[in-house]
């Protein structure tokens, strides 16, 4: 038997390891595409306000928050790591199989799925220069019901692949395909549209930054993933706990 | 040939464990909240700690300005 604490604590430390690679990954990918597009704002900046106030010196500089970067993703990663193993404690159980790993891994792709991939097609990231100020908290609040209706439709589509399964394999598959995609289609119909990207911000360097995004997202959950298989797979098999 | 099946390892979920589970979840959820979404308000730093973090955010994938 496991405490609650290693569990816990194993997820703690996978997190802040996966957070320290997100965080590399997103300044060798994201870092340059930050950089242009603070460039092409204070371009801008520059065009409107040429009534000449002198320009605020900022709080951080930005090799700080390059710094800063890898502060954010670290902690975000240790957060995110305690919330997977106090999941993996509390959901153990209902995960139908007897290998550990494999359990791990099934729960963070649907972490992935839920919490990344499903607010990531209805708002997609952005990089600065994008977005209304003044909309923060309505674009904050609209992310934030993205990320837990993600969560509810994998838990639908879990739901009925489970109720489809007396009807064979493929019906299994349907309908957790199924519980998912209508779960995220309707939430998708229902949220609303919002598009703060100015006519003239280079589409290109939009998605590079979107996928640059994704991408460090995708290495953090990965790494908790397979980091946490690795690191709560070891104890059972020493224990013998075979049937 | 398959492997054999095993008995899961975790502990079982009493009150004392959901309360330890939820107290976690609560602090946790407090820590991604500093780093994606506080405006000094928790952290009474001003906005250094947000303006430190604004990259991490925007790559976070987490609305920001």
């Amino acid at each position: 038997m496991r405490t609650f604490g290693s569990l816990l604590v194993r997820g703690l430390i996978v997190g802040l390891f996966a957070g320290l690679l997100a965080g590399t990954f997103a300044y060798v990918m994201g870092e340059p595409r930050v950089d242009a597009a603070i460039a092409i704002e204070e371009a801008g900046a520059a065009h409107s306000h040429d009534h000449g106030h002198e320009e605020e010196a900022p709080l951080v500089s930005r090799e700080g928050q390059k710094v800063g970067l890898f502060l954010a993703t670290s902690l975000y990663g240790v957060a995110l790591g305690g919330l997977f193993a106090v999941g993996f404690t509390l959901l153990r159980r209902k995960l139908r199989t007897g290998n550990d790993a494999h359990a791990a891994l099934g729960l963070a792709a649907a972490g992935f799925v839920g919490i990344v991939l499903v607010p990531f097609f209805k708002y997609p990231p952005n990089p600065p220069a994008v977005g209304d100020p003044d909309t923060i908290t309505k674009r904050t609040v609209t992310y934030l019901l993205t990320l837990v209706i993600g969560l509810l439709a994998v838990w639908a589509g879990v739901a009925l692949s489970r109720w489809a399964e007396r009807y064979g394999e493929v019906a299994r598959l349907a309908g957790g395909v199924v519980g998912l995609v209508a779960t995220v289609v309707a939430a998708y119909l229902i949220l609303p549209r919002i598009n703060e990207v100015p006519e003239a911000f280079p589409a290109t360097l939009l998605w590079q930054f979107r996928f640059a995004s994704l991408g460090t997202q995708a290495t953090l959950w990965l790494l908790l993933g397979f980091g946490y298989a690795a690191a709560v797979d070891r104890r059972p098999a020493r224990e013998k706990v075979t049937v | 040939m398959a492997a054999p099946a095993r008995t899961v390892a975790v502990p079982a979920i009493s009150p004392k464990l959901l309360a330890a589970a939820l107290l976690s979840v609560g602090v946790l959820l407090l820590l991604a909240y500093l780093v994606g979404f506080d405006q000094g308000a928790v952290s009474r730093s001003g906005m250094y700690l947000h303006e430190l973090m604004h990259d991490g955010r925007h790559l976070l994938g987490v609305p920001c300005h």
